[in-house]
């Protein structure tokens, strides 16, 4: 048999320069991160416990008090933060610096891929060979990837990223964004919730994820009737887990119907006047990030 | 991947792309010592995996668009999802009648990146006619699968 070098001992170049637009890619995404003083994401590895709805209230909270707050839905195929945040639905505009994000409420600067699909299309790719599933996950990164360096976001104190349910796209998420300033989990305080949150916890941990933090969602119901609170679950898993990770437990936020009445209408509740006990807890949640991220005195 | 010729110990480089329309690609390597040539033949999975990295095998002539690969990709994407920005005043390019229509066959979604990129191709080339031949060359220069 013919000796003949492997591929490792040909070190010259061959000229498909694969390699190379591989890098230009990752240096794009570099660049538009550099232009970005936070990046925050929220997550939680579990569905429907509150993401979107806290993303979309985070992002307005901060750019209803003047900052530039950017919000990338990374739900690719349960889209709904452009909703939540009442985004333009105009043309985006394509310009050699990117394409120009959707204005929200507040001025929040979205992209989804809501704003991309036509009316309830779901997300499908082309598939030229019916193996589609094949190359999926790699059109998932990729339109992530591109979702976040090909937006001309424009220099911005924060972006928020609202992440899809599943561990595995938590993993994914970090390989495109290997330093966020913090990732918020949401949880609610169901034992079912715990035990998915502590695997999330884990995989940030060993990512060396510096700051991670706990909110616990639904943690409590007010009756409107007679105004007290009682739980809405059984169990304490929230402050449970909190207590056996260490990860700090940033909020309880209650179970209030005028959190979903106002994310299904495009208006965070927490721009409105104080007084309920949900838009509170909103805002001392993203008091309590800015004071993390020392962009405010504690 | 790459390409050795044996009998010269020398790695094949990269010489060409050709994009037959047919979900297929070829790209060419040649031995710079001895002169041979081979085609890497890629079936249309292999071409849409390579497409899926967004890369182009043999570099790219034209820089990466904005959600160039989303744009490609996205089977039921908005007809009006985006706008280009109006064109430079490029002198008086033209499209041909069956070009037009070869335009008009692209999904709204990335026509009009397929539009500009092509008019910039002809501009750049000093093109004042586009037709169906500048856009089967454009396409395997560019390497734009399904375009
Ligand atoms: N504290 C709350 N009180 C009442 N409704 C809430 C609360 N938090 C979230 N919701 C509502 O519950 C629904 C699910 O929340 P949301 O979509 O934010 O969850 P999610 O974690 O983003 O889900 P997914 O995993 O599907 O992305 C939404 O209609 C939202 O408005
Ligand atoms: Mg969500
Ligand atoms: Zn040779």
């Amino acid at each position: 048999m013919a000796r003949f070098r492997t591929y490792n001992e040909v070190l010259e170049p061959t000229g498909a320069k694969v390699p190379e637009q591989v890098r230009a890619q990752l240096e794009r995404l570099a660049r538009r991160f550099s232009a970005i003083r936070h990046t925050v994401i929220v997550a939680s590895g579990k569905g429907g416990v509150g993401k979107s709805a806290i993303s979309a209230n985070l992002a307005a909270a901060l750019a209803a008090e003047g900052r530039r707050v950017g919000a990338a839905d990374a739900d690719l195929n349960g889209p709904s933060l452009a909703r939540m945040l009442a985004a333009s639905t105009a043309p985006l505009a394509v310009s050699p610096n990117g394409v120009a994000p959707a204005v929200g409420v507040a001025g929040v600067r979205v992209v989804s891929m809501d704003l991309l699909l036509a009316a309830d299309a779901p997300v499908r790719w082309r598939d030229p060979g019916h193996a589609g599933f094949v190359w999926q996950s790699t059109l998932e990164t990729g339109a992530l990837r591109e979702f976040l360096a090909d937006v001309d976001w424009g220099a911005l104190d924060l972006l928020i990223v609202d992440a899809p349910p599943g561990t595995d796209k938590l993993q994914r998420l970090l390989s495109l964004v290997p330093r966020p300033s913090a990732v918020l989990l949401v949880t609610t305080p169901s034992e079912t919730a715990r035990h998915v949150v502590a695997r999330s916890i884990s995989l940030l941990r060993a990512a060396g994820v510096p700051r991670l933090a706990l909110a616990a969602n639904m943690a409590g119901y007010r009756c409107p009737a007679c105004g007290r609170t009682e739980p809405l679950f059984a169990a304490d898993g929230a402050r449970r887990l909190a207590a056996a990770t260490g990860v700090p437990l940033w909020a309880e936020l209650p179970f209030d119907p005028a959190i979903a009445a106002s994310t299904d209408v495009g208006r965070p509740i927490v721009l409105e006047p104080a007084g309920s006990p949900a838009a509170d807890a909103l805002r001392a949640l993203t008091r309590r990030l800015l004071t993390e991220l020392r962009e405010v005195d504690p | 991947m790459k390409f050795l010729c044996i009998g010269c110990d020398t790695v094949m480089d990269f010489t060409e792309r050709q994009l037959p329309g047919d979900g297929t690609f070829a790209a060419v390597f040649s031995c710079a010592r001895c002169g041979r040539e081979v085609a890497m033949l890629a079936n249309p999975m292999e071409t849409q995996l390579v497409a899926s990295l967004g890369v182009r095998i043999g570099g790219r002539t034209l820089a990466e668009q904005p959600m160039e690969l989303v744009r490609q990709q996205l089977a039921e994407g908005r007809d009006d999802a985006f706008v280009e920005p109006a064109p430079a005043s490029r002198g008086a390019i033209r499209w041909s009648d069956d070009a037009r229509q070869r335009l008009a066959n692209v999904p709204g979604f990335v026509r009009g990146m397929v539009k500009r990129i092509y008019s910039d191709y002809a501009a750049e080339r000093g093109i004042s006619l586009i037709t169906p031949e500048v856009m089967d060359r454009a396409r395997a220069d560019l390497g734009l699968e399904g375009m």
